[in-house]
This record gives C-alpha cells, sequence and structure tokens, in this order.
C-alpha cells in the first residue's frame, strides 16, 4: 500500500466493511446490498430497480437486479429452452444482453437494434434455447446503467459431464464501483480528460530520469512523448479515485470470501463486468490452471498471473493444499486500486494482502511504433502525431515487419513453429493485408496512427512485462488454444480493416475516425467466414465485443483456433479475427468501455440468411 | 460582466449534463473556468486590485461558443474589461478556429474589434491562444498567450505563462504603441485540492515597450511592474 495514502482515501479505495460501513453512516439502512441466490431453472423471473448502497461511506441508489448488486448468478443448462421474464422497475428504459450467448437477434436485449428496450413498468419476455455451456454474464445495454449495478453472472452447465467439474465452483465477478453519476464523469471527461490520471510525470521523475539515463537519452525520450501531447502514464480514463472496486459486490474492505476445503480442486469463474476497468490477478502463493476463456474451453495452461479485459471472463482451477488463507487479488492496470477476496478453508481465517505493483508506464510499442514490445530493442522511433507526417512508406514498412522482425520478439509463432507465421494470411495465421490508415481517420477526432502495429499476441501487456522478465508465467492470448481443435477450419474469404481510434483530449472515440451517430451499418453477408483484422490506433486497451456471433482470434495455430466473444485489442496493436456469419439480422459491435461504446461502435448488418 | 456572468449561469442551468439522452457520444456541455482570479497590489498605489481571466463554453465536440473575459478592479472602479465571444471550430486534432468579437471595455475609449484566433495545446504541450484582432478603424492587434504546466507531485503544479501583445499602429488614446507594446509573465505555483479548485500564490512581471510604454511615463504612469498574486483557479 503506498505510504502517502490519508486515510481518508484509504477508505474511499478500499471501501467499508459492512459491519462498520453501517456504523459509520450511523444507520443500517446504508448497508451494502443484500447479495440475492443464485438461482437455477429455465424460468426467471428478474425486476430491475433501484436500491440503496453503501461502498465508501456515502449512501448512494444504484440499478439493481431483484435488489443485488451484482444480480444473482443464474445457472443454465446446455440445451434447455429458458424463458426470463424482465420487469422494469426504473424511471427509464432498460434491458438486458446476455453477454456472449448465441441467440436470435430479438433476444439479444441491445435497445435500437434487437428491440425497442423495456419501458418504465414494463416486461419483456426473453425465451430462447442455450446452445453453448460455459461463464458468460449479463448486462443493461441502456445508457451508463451498467455503471451503477445492473450486471450479473451466467453460469451454463453443460449437457455432457464436464471433464473440469470441481467439488468447488466459486464465480467471482469483478467490477468498478463509482458514487458519482455517470453522465457526469461522461462530461467530466470531455472537459477534462486526464481528470482521474493522478499518475502522471512530475519534475522529480524528471530528474531521476536525467540522473539514470543523461541529459540526452531523457531528452529524446520525452521529446516523442511530447511533441505528440500524449502521456505515458495514460492508463485508465476513470481510476481508483473515482472507482472502488468490487468482487462479488464486495469492497476490499469487506472482501468477498469463497470457502474449500484443502486439497480440493477449486474453480473459480472470473468475469470482469466491470465498466472501465482492466484487473490484473493473481493468487500468491497458487498458480491458476486456465481451462475456458470467454467461457469456451481451452487447452489448460498454467500461469501465476493473467489480465482479463473488460467483459472478458476466465475460468481457472487452482488447487489449495495447505490448511491456509490465501487473497485473490485482481489489481487495476494503473494500479489505482484493487478488488479483493479471500479463498479460505475456515470462514475466520484471512490471508495476507499483497502490495499494489509499481504503476507501469507506456512504452513505444505501446504507441504502436517499431521497436518490439519485450523493451530491448526499444528503437527510437517516430511516430505520426500530425496529419502532415504520415506517409505510405511508414506505414509499408509496418506492414513487413512482421515477416522481418523475428529478433523483435514480434513473431512469438515463428518459435513454436517453423511455418507459416503470424501476418501470413491462412486462418490462424491472421492477415496478411497492409495496414493502410482510411481518410476518414484525418481529421481532429483522431489524436494518433499507429505507424507499425503489430500482432502482439504473445505480449504479456504493459505494466505485466517486468513480471514475465522476472520468470513470472502471465498469461497472454498466445496461450489460447482451443481445447477441441478449431470449430469452423475454413479460410477467410472476405477481410474487414477496423481501425480503433480516438482523440484523447477531446475524448471522441470511433471506428476508422466515424462515430456510431455517423455510420452507416456494416454489412456482414450470411454464410460467410469473414476476417476482421483491429488496428490500434491508439494508446488505450479496447475490448471489442461483436454480438451474436463467435469472435475466433487468430494466435498462430490453425488447429486451435480459440472462441471468444471480446477481444481485447493492445495500445498500438492489431488483432485479425475469424467469424462464421451464422446468425441473421442486426447485431452491435463496439468497445466494450462503458464511455468510449457510444461512439466506438456499429450496427452490423447480415444480408441474406432469409431475415 | 455582470451580465456575461448571468447569462452564462442561465446556460449552465439550461444545459446541464443531465440534459442529454441515452446512447449520444456527444452531448451538448457547458464548462465555466476562472484561470486566473487573484489579488495584486495595484500598480502604482498601496490598494489592493482584482484581477480576473475566465473562460466558459457552450457546445459539443466540434462546435462550441466560447466566451472569454478579462479584467482588474481597483477601489471598486472597473481599470480594465475585455469581453470576447467566439466561435469556435475543431479543425485539427489539437486545435480549434475561432472567430468572433472583442470588446475593450475599460474607463477609456470603447474599442470593438474582429477576432480570428488559433486555440489549442502545442507540442511539448504549451497551451496556446494566438489571435488577431482588427477594428473598423484599421488598428490590428496580435496577440499570443501561452502556458505552460510542471507537476512538482500530482497536485502541486508551478504553471509559466505568457502574454504578448504586437498592435498595427499607435493608438494614444488606449496608450497602445505601435509593434512590441507589452509582454506579461506569470509563474503560479497551485494546489489542486480537486481538478476543479485550487489556490495559488504566484509572482507576475509585465512590461511596455517603445511607445507603449513612452505613453505611460507620460502619464506619469509606470511601465513595468513585478506583483505577487494570489487567487484561486476553478472550474465546473
Amino acid at each position: 500500500m503506498n505510504p502517502g495514502f490519508s486515510r481518508s482515501r484509504r477508505r474511499f479505495v478500499t471501501g467499508l466493511a459492512a459491519g462498520a460501513g453501517a456504523l459509520w453512516a450511523g444507520r443500517l439502512l446504508g448497508a451494502t446490498p443484500v447479495l440475492a441466490p443464485a438461482r437455477t431453472g429455465n424460468r426467471f423471473d428478474l425486476s430491475i430497480g433501484y436500491q440503496p448502497v453503501n461502498f465508501t461511506g456515502k449512501e448512494r441508489l444504484a440499478t439493481t437486479i431483484d435488489g443485488s448488486l451484482p444480480g444473482p448468478v443464474l445457472h443454465w443448462r446446455e440445451g434447455d429452452r429458458v424463458r426470463i421474464r424482465v420487469t422494469n422497475r426504473l424511471a427509464e428504459d432498460t434491458s438486458i444482453h446476455w453477454h456472449g450467448l448465441v441467440l436470435p437477434a430479438a433476444m439479444d436485449g441491445v435497445p435500437g437494434i434487437s428491440f425497442p428496450g423495456i419501458a418504465p413498468g414494463a416486461s419483456f419476455e426473453y425465451d430462447f434455447e442455450v446452445r453453448q455451456s460455459g461463464t458468460y454474464w449479463y448486462h443493461s445495454h441502456s445508457g451508463f446503467q451498467e455503471q451503477t449495478g445492473h450486471y450479473g453472472a451466467l453460469v451454463i452447465h453443460p449437457r455432457e459431464p464436464d471433464s473440469f467439474a470441481c467439488p468447488r465452483d466459486h464465480v467471482v465477478l469483478l467490477s468498478d464501483w463509482m458514487d458519482a453519476d455517470p453522465a457526469a464523469v461522461y462530461a467530466r471527461l470531455k472537459k477534462q480528460s486526464h481528470y482521474d490520471n493522478y499518475g502522471q510525470r512530475t519534475v522529480g521523475d524528471l530528474w531521476r530520469e536525467i540522473r539514470d539515463r543523461g541529459v540526452a537519452a531523457t531528452w529524446r525520450e520525452r521529446a516523442m512523448w511530447n511533441r505528440m501531447r500524449m502521456s505515458d502514464s495514460d492508463l485508465s480514463d476513470v481510476s481508483g479515485h473515482t472507482y472502488t472496486y468490487l468482487m462479488n459486490g464486495q469492497p476490499p474492505a469487506a472482501g468477498w470470501t469463497g470457502l474449500f476445503a484443502p486439497g480440493e480442486q477449486v474453480r473459480l469463474r472470473f468475469i470482469n463486468a466491470s465498466a472501465m476497468t482492466y484487473f490484473d490477478v493473481r493468487i500468491p502463493g497458487l498458480r491458476m490452471r486456465v481451462i475456458a476463456a470467454d467461457g469456451q474451453p481451452v487447452e489448460p495452461v498454467t500461469v501465476d498471473d493473467f489480465r482479463i479485459g473488460v467483459a472478458e471472463t476466465y475460468d481457472v482451477i487452482v488447487e489449495p493444499a495447505a490448511d491456509t488463507a490465501y487473497s485473490l487479488f485482481a489489481q487495476a492496470i494503473d494500479r489505482s486500486g484493487y478488488a479483493l477476496g479471500t479463498l479460505t478453508p475456515h470462514p475466520e481465517l484471512s490471508a495476507v494482502v499483497p502490495a499494489l505493483d509499481p504503476r507501469p508506464v507506456l512504452s513505444h510499442a505501446d504507441m504502436g511504433m517499431a521497436g518490439g514490445h519485450t523493451g530491448h530493442g526499444a528503437a527510437p522511433g517516430h511516430a505520426s502525431a500530425n496529419p502532415g507526417e504520415m506517409n505510405h512508406a511508414a506505414m509499408n514498412h509496418a506492414a513487413m515487419n512482421h515477416a522481418g522482425m523475428d529478433h523483435a520478439g514480434m513473431d512469438h509463432a515463428g518459435h513454436a513453429m517453423a511455418a507459416p507465421t503470424m501476418g501470413s494470411g491462412g486462418a490462424g495465421f491472421g492477415s496478411a493485408a497492409p495496414v493502410v490508415h482510411p481518410a476518414s481517420e484525418f481529421g481532429p477526432q483522431v489524436d494518433m496512427r499507429a505507424e507499425a502495429p503489430a500482432y502482439r499476441l504473445d505480449d504479456p501487456g504493459v505494466g505485466l512485462r517486468e513480471l514475465a522478465r522476472r520468470g513470472r508465467r502471465v498469461l497472454t492470448y498466445a496461450d489460447l488454444r482451443h481445447r477441441h481443435g478449431t470449430v469452423d477450419p475454413r479460410e477467410p474469404e472476405r477481410e474487414i480493416q477496423l481501425h480503433l481510434t480516438g482523440n484523447m483530449g477531446r475524448y471522441q472515440w470511433a471506428f476508422d475516425g466515424i462515430r456510431h451517430a455517423d455510420a452507416a451499418p456494416l454489412p456482414f453477408r450470411y454464410g460467410e467466414r469473414l476476417r476482421i483484422t483491429l488496428v490500434n490506433d491508439t494508446m488505450m486497451h479496447h475490448p471489442i465485443h461483436l454480438h451474436g456471433m463467435w469472435s475466433d482470434l487468430e494466435t498462430g495455430d490453425g488447429a486451435r483456433i480459440p472462441r471468444k466473444h471480446t477481444l481485447s485489442v493492445a495500445p498500438g496493436a492489431r488483432v485479425s479475427y475469424l467469424v462464421s456469419v451464422d446468425a441473421t439480422g442486426s447485431w452491435a459491435f463496439h468497445c466494450h468501455l462503458l464511455y468510449h461504446m457510444p461512439g466506438m461502435m456499429r450496427t452490423v448488418q447480415v444480408i441474406g440468411g432469409g431475415a | 460582466m455582470k451580465a456575461a456572468s448571468a447569462a452564462l449561469a442561465v446556460s449552465g442551468l439550461l444545459f446541464s449534463t443531465a440534459a442529454w439522452s441515452h446512447g449520444d457520444d456527444d452531448p451538448l456541455l457547458t464548462k465555466m473556468m476562472f484561470d486566473q482570479h487573484e489579488w495584486r497590489r495595484a500598480t502604482g498605489s498601496d490598494s489592493g486590485a482584482l484581477v480576473w481571466q475566465a473562460n466558459a463554453w457552450l457546445g459539443r465536440d466540434r462546435d462550441k461558443l466560447w466566451l472569454k473575459a478579462e479584467g482588474e478592479r481597483v477601489e471598486g472602479i472597473t481599470e480594465e474589461a475585455e469581453l470576447q465571444l467566439r466561435y469556435s471550430r475543431a479543425v485539427a486534432p489539437f486545435w480549434d478556429a475561432q472567430l468572433g468579437w472583442r470588446a475593450d471595455l475599460g474607463p477609456g475609449p470603447e474599442r470593438h474589434w474582429l477576432a480570428a484566433g488559433l486555440r489549442g495545446l502545442a507540442p511539448y504541450w504549451f497551451d496556446t491562444d494566438l489571435a488577431l484582432f482588427a477594428d473598423a478603424d484599421g488598428r490590428t492587434v496580435l496577440c499570443l498567450e501561452a502556458e505552460y504546466e510542471l507537476l512538482f507531485t500530482q497536485r502541486l503544479i508551478l504553471s509559466p505563462d505568457l502574454e504578448v501583445n504586437v498592435y498595427s499602429q499607435d493608438d494614444r488614446a488606449t496608450g497602445a504603441g505601435s509593434g512590441l507594446s507589452d509582454v506579461e509573465f506569470g509563474l503560479r505555483l497551485r494546489y489542486e485540492i480537486r481538478r476543479e479548485f485550487a489556490p495559488y500564490v504566484g509572482l507576475v512581471g509585465w512590461r511596455k515597450f517603445g511607445d507603449s510604454a513612452n505613453f505611460a511615463r507620460q502619464q506619469g504612469e509606470r511601465s513595468d511592474d513585478l506583483q505577487w498574486v494570489i487567487g484561486v483557479r476553478a472550474w465546473f
């Protein structure tokens, strides 16, 4: 813990212990909400309403499902037909989107795209067949309701016996709570985008850098960032300064507790239901065997740490042998706070809470510049901040990197296999097409373009690279291999390249520089195998979620292409994935950071298929 | 000033952030900034002076209406007041082009100007406002304002700023001389209790040049000064 933390700040960050909170607030009403018990079956009645909560010492009104924050865990069974009647007791429209589920478009729950939404006082019955199993979640797709508590976990049990069934099975749902009004926070970001960044470079940092590296090297490094008017400390738009991070609805001071018996296998279903927060998860003393990503089975991989992007889910198995307690520690990517829980054999036994890691800073690779991400080859590149500086030579150079820069550590696939490598164009190996910045990306709404956006699937990412270098095993996308092999082995027939763009200072976000409101629907053709390549032209991570169809992530292994519903694109990187267009109708396709979503979104329209 | 403040307050109420509809990535917003609101010793006297420099805008991502006000009051008398209204449009990632009107409403003769400006963030993080003003009598003024921020801590911030005015011709009635007329340099150390509210102390120095300095001396006034200031910076 940062020694400079004041007492009030500490209370804000860690929240209140449930009992102490009620005492401190001087009333019992304001305690954190009662967690509704999990529900099992195929018919559900859910009611969306307001509920007083108190996570920080201040009572606030949350938006909850059946008075619970998070909403009740829903247990379904693969193959069942489920009917969920949702009643709106709010003063505004609401909705529930079943995140990651393959279902008819009218059941997807996105107002304006799948259905009109649920009006105040009205009910809507979701009715569909469950065609998959695994760990998913559900949340509002109306306004900023998700930020105020409208989310819950979804566990779908497989029809066939689960080879990874564990005697203990816990949902670990991470989220970010704020006392402030989300619309006001969005407005605040437009007025001063760095409002929540309390990790900016100071005169002291500059002095230390000069002392360690000399004036010339410091000047070269700083000049690049300063010319671009970018901050290398820009990791989270909304940080622990505003947020209190929750694990299963509990702030760190209260702490969620999961029980186990020593020697038991414990399955933990991590869900990142945050509005804006990426978490880095570890359990000091335990290694985690990752068995599923976004609900879908992957070949088990044992790790010490993993990063979970907004809206992603990971299932892990741990085997705590000792009769001792362990901390489930999920620190925010900018290290401004953490969500915390305890895995313990006895409710009264608690574990030591780890210290937050040092706050990371972005590197050249995170800006999409040439030079590799592993840190041993930080070439003094030149990024293109100004439209006038853009040139095609730089772009072609970027496209060629993939073939020629094995030494920079970009071509992870090359280590494992002789050929082919990422960027060679075959199914599973990413696009061979050059990265071309469309004309719509040049304007006041876009403040940078990645010059050499690389496939960095084996990159642990900012803040975790140091850990990997010190020998800790950090999960990366390159580790994800479908446990049962590639589901659809077809080669892609068509490619779409989309650029994730933004202007951090103006707080504008878009695909290809065109916000959702100004964009024509994106056509998919029914039956096609489509490749989507996302190029991240910003300095932020963006978790991109396609509704209704799987995103088959290309990691450099054509035989075991993993399926995901949400793909995190690292700053300055690119990601390719294949989509089997097997759904009809209109679907949402967007960045799952809540305050990026209004702009960085497209309506996908599937052409053909009888719809 | 009073009328302008009232107008802003009303527009602030009308266009509060809660009024926008769901799904809109580009709501109509307002921002008011008192960049400087400070007390100094008045030049050439022992009385105190209240000096302000405030901005406000109303608008969306691309188009905004800007209001800019500067002034000084000594012993209840407005010594200097300048008001600008500019239409602002985002033209480049870090720059807004602005066009509008400026009124000098001090105790001397009123001057009305057409204003054309470029406002934004220059490379190396210089907050910049470059404007050209022209009036009906053929006078023109070029004004450059630039500000920088040095963070000692995340909340303790030293902010140097510079203002330079260049006039096309002498304007004896207002005391402005042609060419480089005056330069003001400020150094303010603020502490952000919240991002929106920061008290500060600072040092401000200004100097008149050429005919501006001559006009001042002829009036028996100083042509330069160095003053301590204490004030608050606030926005909402």
